[in-house]
């Protein structure tokens, strides 16, 4: 690195702005800051859109006893807010995505390894529980949680986007991916959706959160379908079409009666959010990202 | 309304007959913890007839894996797992004379038949809610397995801690029943797709 980069260059968080053509530095160190504390916080504040969403859920639901495991479950968000201890015991395995301008120079060591150390740290000061295992076959586990699953996008600019997701792994087993053909098109993506939240049950934790992935190839297609699955379910697509299609989903999904906790009821899912992307003329690829109620993320900028 | 049941550190065989699916329970005494882990090494030991680590007749297993506890908390948050994952470990525990078994989430059709013959019963704990759980759990000890971490085999103590009865003894599915009861007729739903 040259002493003019370096001399120029803002570190993050001083709220400088680079210079033309110069990048902005970012450490590694704040990205690892980042991941923590977002790791911690997200395990223990369970996001507005999805509590409001209980709250509503809870006012609707038909079935008594599907009220009384909705009411439940906002006094348990409630409770873990209030004494600062993880919502649920799946604390979850650590989905990071970064989004890194094009413009950072990011410096101070290695990217990967500072991600696993959030996640370490934030593991240990939180008291989140260790719910990795070193190898998926020998299945023994490595005791500090890491290491997460880490996506990384360039996108335009010198900033850099972290996004942390605790995925808990009831839900995400009943996630599933089918490479439709374009004969089957929109109506065979409904279907496919639904049967999958149905053979989901009562095992994903319901009232779930549906993430579709539709279009790309068959790795992007799942990755859409996470994206989905951590969009705050208050937020809509800004097309119409695709936020047609979450609503008529949602509502075919709440006809299945699977209800709170598999239970019965009306209350299958609080939300339905899809993603889309262009696709080959042969095929149409559609993931679906089960996540249960307690869908936790959180995101900032450096 | 929920009916008050007492685990001393078993469950008598006349108080799991006595419950139908659907009964809101309060349970107090003693459960053991084991999920995916735990429940592998205890069926492999079973197989090759081994002495089990804990005696396991006439107790309830809780499938959880709670966080650590924070100062002054007993015990971290503490819900349900998903039990169906348990299914490969379903017969060898309730054959060595496991009364019960609490989790989240129904089983596959044909489980509910297992539970009647072996006349064990199944508890749904609320799924998500680990943090409210948690404060029916009054004390905590590793029993076995230590190095699985949060999958070891624990004791807990439990006051008054709610469950509701799944699948009782009778073979009675709580799930299955609730599904046909809600279900309504789909436009493009699951019954017309494979």
């Amino acid at each position: 690195m040259t002493e003019g980069v370096a001399a120029g260059a803002q570190d993050a968080g001083t709220g400088g702005q680079a210079q033309p053509g110069v990048p902005r530095r970012v450490s590694v160190d704040a990205i690892r800051q980042a991941v923590a504390d977002l790791l911690v916080e997200a395990n223990y504040r369970v996001g507005d859109d999805v509590l409001d969403a209980l709250r509503q859920a809870a006012a609707e639901e038909q079935s008594p006893l599907g009220r009384d495991i909705l009411e439940q479950l906002v006094a348990n968000y409630e409770l873990a807010r209030a004494e600062r201890v993880p919502a649920c015991q799946d604390t979850g395995l650590t989905i990071v995505f970064l989004e890194v301008g094009q413009d950072v120079h990011l410096v101070g060591g290695d990217l990967r390894e500072a991600v696993n150390a959030g996640i370490r740290e934030g593991t240990r000061a939180g008291y989140l529980r260790n719910s990795v295992v070193g190898d998926p076959l020998l299945r023994q586990n490595t005791g500090d949680n890491a290491p997460g699953v880490l996506h990384v996008d360039i996108i335009p600019g010198d900033r850099v986007h972290v996004t942390v997701a605790c995925k808990g792994f009831g839900s995400e087993n009943k996630s599933r991916l089918a490479m439709l053909t374009p004969a089957e098109g929109i109506a065979g993506v409904k279907r496919f959706v639904v049967e999958t939240v149905d053979r989901a049950g009562a095992q994903a934790c319901p009232p779930v959160i549906v993430g579709v992935g539709i279009g790309g190839s068959f790795e992007l297609a799942a990755r859409l379908a996470k994206q989905a699955v951590i969009r705050p379910i208050n937020r809509r697509h800004p097309r119409e079409d695709i936020r047609r299609l979450e609503e008529e989903l949602l509502e075919e999904i709440n006809r299945l009666g699977i209800g709170p906790q598999g239970m019965g009821g009306i209350k299958t899912a609080l939300g339905v959010n899809v993603e889309v992307y262009p696709t080959h003329i042969a095929g149409l690829p559609v993931a679906v990202n089960i996540g249960c109620h307690s869908n936790r993320h959180l995101d900032t900028w450096l | 309304m929920a009916i008050e049941l007492c685990i001393e550190p078993t469950l008598p065989p006349g108080d799991i007959q006595r419950l139908r699916a659907g009964d809101q329970v309060l349970l107090t005494g003693e459960l053991l913890t084991a999920r995916d882990a735990a429940c592998g090494r205890l069926a492999r030991v079973l197989a090759a007839g081994e002495p089990l680590p804990v005696d396991l007749r006439g107790r309830i297993i809780y499938a959880v894996g709670p966080t650590p506890a924070k100062p002054g908390q007993v015990i971290g948050s503490a819900g349900p797992t998903t039990a169906a994952r348990l299914r490969p470990y379903l017969e060898p525990l309730l054959s060595a004379g496991v009364a019960g078994l609490m989790g989240k989430g129904d089983w596959p059709p044909e489980t509910a038949a297992v539970f009647q013959r072996f006349g064990g019963v199944y508890f749904a704990a609320l799924g998500g809610a680990g943090a409210l759980l948690a404060k029916a759990i009054t004390a905590v000890e590793v029993v076995a397995y230590a190095d699985l971490g949060p999958e070891a085999i624990h004791r807990l103590r439990v006051e008054r801690f709610p469950a509701i009865v799944a699948i009782d003894a009778q073979g009675s599915d709580l799930y299955r029943q609730a599904r046909q009861a809600w279900r309504r007729p789909a436009g493009s739903g699951p019954d017309q797709g494979g």
